[in-house]
């Protein structure tokens, strides 16, 4: 039987190969890539608990939906900065565009 | 069975998220991706959460995930330079930042993290998978916090367009 | 009593597996027969009977040509994408009831693979899945025509995937379930069929299928005029059979899912359910078949618009009458 103690200990694996590739990942999609990881995590903990501590509430379902949402929200707007990143510098590097001004 | 399946899944969920932050093209990054998105999506299927886990692919690995790729490609970014070495900070602070979350992991592990709660696998009630109650309580308990969610996507769209159209068609 | 179960199962599994892979072989066919009739040619009839064996030699022909991968295409993703897009297109069927219960050894077996309670979001989501096939096999390519072809078809894909969504909501909103068997069972007199209640709905979800399955007047993404042929440009021998027999594969199992939600599934007097569910499928075969002798092709600009403009508020008006309907 799979119990919350696994849930939690593969969420929280997740979460730092998710940290790990958002500090190491220089390219702006890669970035953004690990942040959905991270995403995911947090909803395997969310589904887990619902199921495993409170089962008739339903919370943890549906902020996990919620969750999703934030993150399609998140994804569309990041991508939407990569494209005018790669526009205006040519790069999608996160390191190169250190300046605030031009 | 269950915790056969269970490891199984969670095997190929964590190789399939170490490729993602080690392979240095973003498709083959973003292939990856897709298939941490669809394991996890069986994990959740595997506790009964049937609802979650078809929107989690529907939404997670049918559409965010396809947008991913569509920029990708687009751009055609190329894949990552090796000069990984350059940024030593960052590399090291990761380093510590995942081996300190592990630690902790390793000690609530031994510890024994839920040992107190009660029972740790309670058959579910049948309305747990059910799409009724839980619509039943986003449109009723929930609902301030849906609507709300309403306006954040219509301005992540609105936000969306406005970045990616630019000032117009005559810089070039 | 388990073994039963299980050897029950896989029976299904082979089954119906079986008659749709047999169903594609002949729907090659049954295309080219058809087009050729509306265009008042004879299409193929020499191999075999009026052409009988044709798609055993098609098979015998593929099966020997050279594989060949282009030199700077990236070789797993290549090898990986007819994968992909032949495997969604067979899923769908899984949750689509085929005919009524039948009793055997004593026991009721449902006619239907999986009867989950999910079952319309599956459909969904396996369709959000084929995608990735066709946009891969266009990237992995590494040449221009390949990758065009791929961002069209994902492109056109995400649009009408949310017009398929959204007609679908009426039918479950006048349904109250998303389980496959339960909305057949429902339609069980001619006033109750999904077409009947959903007429709007049913419509929009037939050219939402169109597009999905990239077939004229939305194929797009092939389009010989323009791109070759599309994302499977540089793919020969298995591997182009594979993008192929997907194709039908998906255009058969779309078929299966539109009768048994808006046509009322294996329901009918008289015949046999299964017999009813092959009429039904092979009638919106047909009409796949007839749209392609006739229409001609959209152009791009004018498929975005029309998909957007046009079908999506469609769907929210569907829905919002329906809202009203039910309400009074």
């Amino acid at each position: 039987m799979a119990t919350l103690d696994h849930y939690l200990i593969l969420s929280a694996i997740l979460f730092c190969i998710g940290i790990f590739g958002l500090l190491t990942r220089r390219n702006a999609i890669g970035v953004l890539m690990s942040i959905e990881l991270m995403f995911n995590s947090a909803n395997i903990n969310f589904i887990a608990f619902s199921k495993f501590i409170t089962p008739e509430a339903l919370t943890g379902q549906i902020f996990a939906v919620f969750v999703i949402t934030v993150a399609a929200a998140e994804a569309a707007v990041g991508l939407a900065i990569v494209v005018l990143m790669y526009r205006n510098f040519d790069i999608v590097n996160v390191d190169n565009i250190n300046f605030m001004k031009w | 069975m269950q915790l056969a399946i269970f490891t199984i899944f969670s095997i190929m969920c964590i190789a399939g998220a170490i490729l993602v932050i080690t392979l240095r093209s973003p498709v083959s990054s973003a292939i990856a991706l897709v298939f941490v998105m669809c394991t996890i999506a069986g994990l959740f299927a595997l506790i009964g959460g049937l609802f979650v886990a078809a929107i989690q692919v529907i939404v997670y690995a049918g559409a965010v995930m396809v947008l991913f790729l569509f920029v990708i490609m687009l751009l055609n970014i190329k894949d990552e330079l090796i000069q990984r070495d350059e940024k030593k900070l960052t590399r090291i602070l990761g380093g510590v930042l995942g081996a300190a979350f592990l630690l902790e992991i390793g000690f609530f592990v031994r510890k024994g993290l839920t040992s107190g709660s009660p029972g740790l696998f309670m058959p579910a009630p049948n309305e747990f998978s059910s799409i009724e109650s839980i619509s039943t309580s986003i449109f009723t308990k929930y609902l301030f916090a849906f609507e709300v969610t309403s306006i954040l996507l219509l301005v992540a769209i609105v936000g969306a367009i406005m970045l990616a159209r630019g000032k117009g068609r005559t810089e070039t | 009593m388990v073994l039963l179960d299980y050897i029950i199962m896989i029976a299904k599994v082979l089954v119906i597996f079986g008659g749709l892979m047999g169903m594609v072989a002949y729907m090659t066919l049954f295309e080219r027969r058809m087009v050729a009739f509306i265009q008042t040619r004879k299409g193929p009839n020499r191999v075999g009977f009026e052409g009988l064996l044709q798609p055993i030699a098609d098979a015998i022909k593929l099966l020997s040509k050279e594989d060949v991968t282009p030199v700077n295409a990236n070789r797993i993703i290549f090898n990986l994408a007819p994968v992909l897009t032949f495997v969604p297109a067979l899923l769908t069927i899984a949750v689509v009831p085929v005919a009524d219960n039948v009793s055997l050894f004593g026991k009721e077996i449902r006619m239907v693979i999986s009867d989950m309670n999910i079952g319309i979001l599956f459909i969904l989501a396996v369709a959000s899945m084929g995608i990735y096939g066709v946009i891969l096999g266009g990237w992995s390519a590494n040449s221009k025509y390949p990758l065009l072809g791929g961002l069209r078809a994902s492109a056109q894909m995400i649009s009408y995937e949310v017009s398929l969504g959204l007609a679908l909501v009426g039918l479950l909103m006048v349904a109250g379930t998303f389980s496959l068997t339960e909305i057949v069972e429902q339609q069980d007199s001619i006033l109750k069929l999904g077409i009947v209640r959903q007429p709007l709905g049913f419509i929009l979800f037939s050219i939402a299928v169109l597009a999905e399955t990239n077939r004229i007047p939305f194929d797009l993404p092939e389009a010989e005029a323009e791109l070759v042929g599309g994302y499977n440009t540089e793919y020969s021998g298995m591997k182009f059979a594979m993008f192929f027999m997907a194709e039908y594969a998906h255009i058969i199992t779309t078929s299966m899912v539109v009768t048994t939600l808006y046509l009322g599934g294996w329901q009918g007097p008289i015949l046999p359910p299964v017999i009813w569910f092959l009429i039904k499928v092979v009638f919106i075969l047909f009409a796949f078949v007839w749209i392609r002798g006739t229409l001609p092709r959209f152009r791009y600009d004018q498929l975005m618009r029309f998909g957007w403009l046009v079908m999506l508020p469609l769907a929210l008006l569907n829905i919002f009458v329906t809202g009203v309907i039910l309400a009074i």
